[in-house]
């Protein structure tokens, strides 16, 4: 399994799952609160930065390469998203 | 084993980084300031992160694809940014009371969507703070 004996590389990876996920309630935070629609885009666009954080370590933490195209696809459809929601306050509220 | 440290230092510092925009975001005052600290250090993270990917694996292919997300982030990342910031620029986002300068007021003519050096006559002005009133943050 993963976890059976812990390498040096193992123990970083937990350590910045750990941060990440620390890092990931408090964009929630910001994500439930936030006042106004731009800042929960924000909040939004950093949860996938972390996100394909988290793909990188699991990438590492599984030795399958394979899983980094997720990092691809995700970076792509964040910046559509983003784009996406501008457009959208743009037309409707201008 | 040079190249397991240099990958858990990579990762460890690029999941800082996050914790770093992470917390900017939580604690800063003003949607501007939020931005700054989202975009910016949380990008970065995640470009150390993909490093720490690719000296770990050490394969052409591994590498190549995490220069094309390193470069796609690269990329996008600025112009989102930008388009939420002037999106939210002109749906009238209150600034932080210790705004030092605003350089865009009184000379983005709103409707027409353009900038303007110098100074508008009253008539514009009125109609660009009129317009400003009328759509705000849900909260308010």
């Amino acid at each position: 399994m993963i976890l059976q004996e812990l390498t040096l590389i193992k123990g970083a990876v937990l350590f910045a799952f750990f941060i990440l996920i620390i890092s990931l309630f408090l964009a929630f935070f910001r994500l439930a609160r936030g006042p106004g629609l731009p800042d929960r885009i924000v909040a939004l666009d950093l949860i996938v930065s972390l996100a394909i954080g988290l793909i990188a370590g699991y990438t590492i933490l599984a030795e399958q390469s394979v899983f980094l195209n997720t990092a691809v696809v995700l970076a792509l459809i964040a910046f559509l998203g983003t784009v996406a929601f501008a457009r959208y306050l743009e037309r409707s509220w201008l | 084993m040079m190249r397991e440290w240099i990958c858990a230092i990579l990762l460890i510092s690029g999941s800082l980084f996050m914790f770093v925009g992470a917390l900017g975001v939580v604690r800063m005052p003003d949607l501007f300031t939020r931005m700054h600290a989202a975009t910016k250090s949380a990008s970065f993270g995640s470009v150390l992160m993909l490093c720490a990917v690719a000296v770990y694996f050490g394969d052409v292919w591994v590498i190549f694809e995490t220069l094309l997300v390193i470069c796609f982030i690269f990329l996008t990342t600025p112009v989102g940014a930008h388009m939420i910031g002037r999106v939210a620029y002109l749906l009238g986002a209150p600034l932080w009371e210790g705004t030092v300068i605003d350089e865009l007021q009184n000379r983005y003519n709103m409707r027409k969507q353009v900038l303007e050096s110098g100074f508008h006559d009253s008539a514009t002005q009125a109609g660009n703070e009129s317009k400003m009133d009328n759509h705000l943050n849900e909260t308010k």
